[in-house]
């Protein structure tokens, strides 16, 4: 039957996936990165890129990159001990299916509900708050240095959908680190800090940069969290201020401030592909 | 044979029994194909032709009689209008109202959207039906919209009693109504009332003073740091005083950074909110728990207006002119005053004696009004970049 057929259909089924991905992908990131060479008066210009290095873009990039390393990072730390502790034999099986299921909802909780709860809890007159307040006389926003709209604040409401992501993406990780190798090291004597220096922490380590990569870039592209927050030191925040909203009003150097983020994702992959490749020396 | 060589193998089998070969498959396909795309075609060229039959709407008010223009915009079937919160200077009676006068139905979209907004939306419905048939743009976007060529020429009948500074005297745009900056509290919140920028600096306000958004996304906050920099010793010019006056005020630890709404009002977050009089004005009324009072402070008094323009493609434009002319005329300025904001031909109003006592008296005083600075588009544009340079760095975390 099969050596009749001179012309196969199958491949019919990939189009709309391609078409997809042209359309909602490719043309628009062609756009921006070709309109952020372009200026206002129409013609080409390095003006927007070269803007890009001036402050107050300079403190824009850094906040950005700043909140996406620490939100990752503490992120994928506490995750790990998380995921790890509720996976591990010794605990029963039903806290680990509760904690995959509420991170399944928690990390997409993001976004303005996100933004509103923690208003609704911790902001100036949130339940939280005047409960500490009110009846364990700890005034949160006493001495005027931390608030819930500060960067710190921030990256608290940040770390809510960046930790149940993270314990997602390291549960199959940890599956996979065998019983057997924790014996065999106890056996030889080593302790709990040695098995995780030199074979825990080691055969882990290309899924956990893996994950940090993913939450890195998952808190630098978030837009409406830190919208309802109020928080403006953000580039998707400053994109937004440029492109559509009621004050300035510069689209091309809005894509060019996007395009300086497709740059910044580059160089953490970049960064990331060799130290991958060290990493998984162990894999073999 | 691997699985979906077996699938294809069953489907044209199947094909076979219901007695249609495959190339008679592929015809009918790519006539479904074809069909489905150019079913849209009639119903739009059918709506173009409707526009064509009518006639060419007309550059001046006054150059057509009032019932051709009713009549004509009667059978354009509709108004598309953007932006425009009902509780904004009073639009959702202004709405209703011109939908019970001419029976025009009002279809309004994205009432919180941004001047920005406005102008794209023209963009890129062009020839879309539901495009937006007239626009409340601040100024600067009134301005690059002109240059853009989006708007369409228009000399309502009363564009001779806009002020001249208030409008675009080639036609594009005119101011439509202004206000100025005001500071409203909650009385339940607040003991001692702040009458004066000075005033919001002291101790009492721990924690409780906010805008209407950043100045780097809202035109109120823009308009807040020039009346800060009025206050401190600042002018039109030079708004650094204003982005000072907010350093320290943050500095102090009475500053909320949080974007007053009016849900915030009502819950009491934004105790103390620097936003446009006809906003603060309109809280009170609207909720009356929250005991909202609202004072001009006297140390820096300054207003901006909005402006209207039409879409230079819109698709119901009988019906936009029709809408200038109410918005001109007294019926319309009134209502605007009744949201507490000053219409463009206010001045006019009061030499004719037409504006109710009332509406007069919800307002605060004259005399502090008559204080009241507006900016060029030059100085608006110089405080923008120096707003966009430094607020960041100084109130961003």
């Amino acid at each position: 039957m099969s050596g009749r057929r001179r012309f196969s259909l199958a491949w019919l089924g990939t189009l709309p996936f391609f078409a997809y991905t042209l359309l909602f992908l490719f043309l628009p990131a062609g756009s921006v990165m070709l309109g952020a060479f372009k200026s206002v008066k129409g013609g080409w210009t390095t003006s927007n890129i070269t803007m890009l290095f001036h402050q107050p873009y300079v403190l824009y990039y850094k906040t950005s990159i700043e909140v996406s390393l620490v939100t990752a990072l503490l992120g994928a730390a506490i995750g790990l001990a998380i995921a790890y502790a509720a996976i591990r034999e010794r605990t029963p099986r039903w806290i680990r299916s509760m904690l995959t299921t509420f991170s399944g909802v928690a990390a997409n909780f993001g976004g303005i509900p996100l933004a509103f709860a923690f208003i609704a809890t911790l902001g100036t007159i949130g339940v939280v708050t005047q409960f500490l307040k009110n009846q364990l006389g700890i005034d949160l926003y006493g001495n005027g240095t931390w608030s819930l709209f500060s960067t710190s604040g921030i990256e608290i409401v940040y770390l809510y959908f960046q930790l149940p992501l993270m314990i997602l993406v390291i549960a199959p990780a940890i599956d996979g680190l065998k019983r057997e190798w924790r014996e065999a090291a106890s056996n030889l004597g080593a302790s709990s800090w040695q098995f995780w220096r030199h074979v825990g922490l080691p055969v882990l380590m290309p899924s956990i940069m893996g994950a940090v990569i993913l939450l890195f870039g998952n808190a630098f592209a978030a837009y409406a969290t830190a919208y309802s927050l109020g928080y403006q030191n953000l580039i998707p925040i400053a994109i937004g201020n440029y492109y559509s909203g009621n004050v300035l009003d510069n689209p091309h150097l809005a894509q060019a401030m996007a395009l300086g983020m497709f740059a910044v994702l580059a160089v953490m992959m970049m960064l990331y592909i060799p130290l991958q490749r060290r990493a998984q020396r162990w894999a073999k | 044979m691997e699985d979906h060589e077996e699938q294809e193998v069953e489907f044209w089998r199947k094909l076979d029994e219901e007695g249609i070969s495959r190339s008679q498959m592929l015809k009918r396909s790519v006539a479904a194909a074809a069909g489905l795309t150019i079913l849209s075609g009639p119903g739009a060229a059918l709506a173009a032709g409707r526009m064509r039959g009518a006639a060419a709407p007309p550059l001046k008010g006054n150059s057509v009689p009032m019932s051709t223009m009713i009549a004509n915009a009667k059978k354009e079937g509709g108004l598309n209008t953007i932006a425009l919160p009902p509780d904004w200077a009073n639009y959702g009676e202004i709405i209703s109202t011109f939908e019970k006068k001419y029976g025009i139905n009002i279809s309004n979209s994205n009432p919180d959207g941004t001047s920005a907004e406005e102008n794209q939306a023209i963009q890129s419905l062009k020839g879309d039906p539901r495009a937006p048939d007239v626009v409340d743009d601040g100024p600067a976007f009134a301005i690059s919209g002109t240059a853009a060529g989006l708007f369409a020429k228009y000399f309502n009948t009363n564009f001779g009693t806009i002020p001249r500074a208030m409008k675009d005297t080639r036609g594009y745009w005119t101011g439509d109504y202004w206000g100025a900056i005001s500071i409203g509290y909650n009385a339940n919140l607040i003991s001692t009332p702040p009458k004066t920028f000075a005033d919001l600096l002291k101790s009492d306000y721990k924690g409780k003073v906010a805008m209407n958004g950043s100045p780097l996304t809202a035109g109120s906050a823009v308009a807040g740091v020039f009346a800060a920099a009025l206050a401190n010793g600042g002018s039109l010019n030079n708004v650094q005083p204003g982005i000072d006056f907010f350093a320290k005020l943050k500095s102090v630890g009475n500053w909320v950074p949080v974007d007053a709404s009016p849900q915030t009002v009502a819950s009491g977050q934004t105790p103390i909110v620097i936003d446009w009089d006809y906003l603060n004005l309109a809280y009170g009324p609207e909720f009356p728990s929250a005991k909202w009072k609202t004072v001009l402070p006297s140390d820096g008094v300054y207003g901006a207006y909005y402006c209207q323009a039409i879409n230079a493609t819109a698709p119901h434009p009988w019906s936009a002119r029709l809408w200038e002319e109410f918005l001109y005329s007294d019926q319309g300025q009134l209502l605007w005053l009744k949201g507490y904001s000053h219409p463009a031909r206010f001045t006019d109003l009061v030499r004719r004696n037409v504006v109710p006592k009332a509406l007069i008296t919800a307002l605060p005083p004259a005399s502090i009004y008559a204080k009241v600075k507006f900016a060029n588009n030059g100085q608006q544009t110089a405080a923008k970049t120096l707003i966009a340079d430094q607020w960041p760095a100084k109130m961003g975390a």
